[in-house]
């Protein structure tokens, strides 16, 4: 993959801290990662996060980049993620490349909900191949019980939660994600130390 | 749930192999692993391509479902191995203790404590419940691979949806036997999206991978694919209108537990024909006898029966 904008790490300071232990917090933050994708759109906590991340990025979003990100994975900062001290967090601990174009990368790191790119914008995978879609990290200041109605697999019946603040007309992409089925993106969403995954498959319902 | 004088959590102490990463593969076999598998329950059904390890077992021997349960498991978890129904056989035996050692997990054969279970071609009498993980090995993850040889092909079929091939290979069936001779390896449709081989599990075990509330995790290591169905995820077994999907039934109960209902095996027990059927889940069956022989009490302290 290119990775035109890739730069060595080259700040004085030391890039923070990840994982206590990289193998068993990898490990517990991959289920995590399993149970949300397996049960959208329910808040989990992340028991064992990064401790100190570099601002503004969460500790579940710092987890979710330690446990999934490596050289094989070009990633797409958005602009307020797009800074030197996460730039060497994520070079130093995982050496993904970084790639300034959406539509390349595996995932994107989004810490400005307000602004960010519409999710036509990133690869949804081809026919013959649906799993080379982009998985978005979508960071969120929190979780509120109410929200839309959604269905689909991995939900018993059915369930709410609403992810706040959203990007303007989020719902209606994800419609229209949900839509391309079974291409589309998958989304996961952070806050602080929580976490929620919106998988392509999941059906999202009118607020009622 | 977990003991804390059973949980190891100290690195120093967690790898009782020396020389081995946590789980046995390396982080980033791991992280390729884990990335695919999040991508097989977003598409139920759809085979996600992976790099498969060479593992230290022959394939065939479920390289699949170990790197899958190596990508998974922690220290937290309470491993269960399942081969054609039963935990003590060399198969389940050695995984088990495979992964005691190099993940430093406790092992049962009791499905209700397992929170991981690898499973050869049988999913439990025992109902799962939420928050369990039941890992396929599997030999062959392509259900058209025998109706069309060409991977390209194959692919194609599945991007469009194009299954008339397979219900041809079931009609073939009921021209030739009278009805759906397929036994085991039977396809089943995903989502209404995916036709997938739900490995070569007998029928019979089918059902219970509809609307599962456990999730499933399936890995082929030489055919190099990773799928999954999530929790609660519509499983269809293909069939026809006038020939509908049936599971086998016998006409005996198990002979060690009396169980109806349920998958029974044929055990030869002499050279003169005879034989008996009894659970092919010895964990259910041996919870049955003993359940039997705790409510007997003295009257039959042997159990409910048992091989004389």
């Amino acid at each position: 993959m290119t990775s035109p904008a890739r730069t060595s790490p080259s700040r004085t300071a030391p890039p923070a801290p990840g994982f206590a232990d990289p193998v068993l917090d990898a490990q517990r933050c991959f289920r995590s990662l399993l149970a949300a994708l397996a049960g959208p759109m329910q808040a989990l906590s992340l028991d064992a996060c990064p401790p100190s991340p570099p601002e503004p990025l969460g500790p579940a979003a710092a987890a979710v980049a330690l446990t999934l990100f490596d050289a094989d994975t070009p990633v797409w900062l958005d602009p307020r993620a797009d800074r030197p001290e996460i730039r060497d967090f994520l070079l130093f601990h995982c050496g993904c490349p970084l790639t300034p174009e959406p539509g390349e990368a595996a995932f994107a790191l989004l810490l400005d909900p307000a602004a960010a790119p519409r999710l036509s914008a990133f690869r949804c995978g081809e026919e013959e191949y649906p799993d080379r879609s982009a998985t978005l990290v979508l960071q969120v200041d929190a979780f509120d019980p109410a929200g839309p109605v959604f269905r689909g697999p991995g939900i018993e019946t059915s369930r709410r939660l609403a992810p706040r603040p959203l990007p303007p007309g989020f719902w209606d992409q994800a419609r229209a994600n949900h839509a391309l089925y079974p291409l589309g993106v998958d989304v996961f969403f952070v806050a602080g130390a929580q976490l929620a995954g919106l998988p392509r498959t999941t059906a999202i319902e009118e607020a009622v | 749930m977990t003991n804390p004088a059973e949980r190891v959590t100290n690195p120093a102490e967690r790898v009782t192999n020396p020389g081995y990463n946590y789980a046995y593969l390396d982080e980033q076999t791991k992280r390729m692993v884990r990335r695919a598998l999040l991508k097989a329950v977003a598409v139920p059904g759809y085979q996600v391509p992976f790099a498969s390890r060479e593992m230290p077992l022959p394939y065939g021997w479920g390289t699949g479902g170990i790197q899958v349960t190596a990508s998974v498991i922690g220290p937290d978890d309470t491993l269960k191995v399942i081969d054609q129904g039963a935990d003590d056989t060399t198969n389940a035996v050695s995984i088990r203790q495979f992964f005691a050692r190099v993940a430093g997990v406790r092992t049962t054969e009791r499905t209700a404590e397992a929170t991981l279970i690898q499973t050869r071609h049988r999913v439990p009498e025992t109902p799962l419940r939420e928050g369990q993980i039941l890992v396929y090995q599997v030999p062959l993850p392509e259900p058209l691979r025998k109706l069309e040889p060409r991977e390209t092909e194959t692919r194609r079929m599945h991007a469009l949806s194009e299954y008339g091939l397979m219900s041809v290979k079931l009609y073939e069936d009921v021209t030739r036997h009278g009805r759906i001779a397929t036994s085991y390896d039977y396809p089943v449709m995903v989502e209404e999206r995916y036709v997938m081989a739900p490995s070569p599990t007998p029928k019979f075990d089918n059902p219970k991978m509809h609307r599962s509330p456990a999730l499933q995790l399936f890995g082929a290591g030489r055919e190099k694919r990773i799928y999954a169905v999530p929790p609660y995820t519509r499983v269809r077994s293909l069939d026809f209108d006038d020939y509908p999907f049936e599971v086998q039934e016998f006409d005996t109960p198990c002979a060690l537990c009396g169980s109806s209902g349920v998958y029974l095996d044929e055990i030869i027990t002499d050279d003169q024909g005879g034989k008996m059927f009894v659970c092919s889940d010895t964990d259910f069956c041996a919870q049955r006898v003993a359940a039997a022989g705790d409510s007997q009490g003295a009257r039959d302290p042997q159990g409910a029966g048992g091989l004389q």
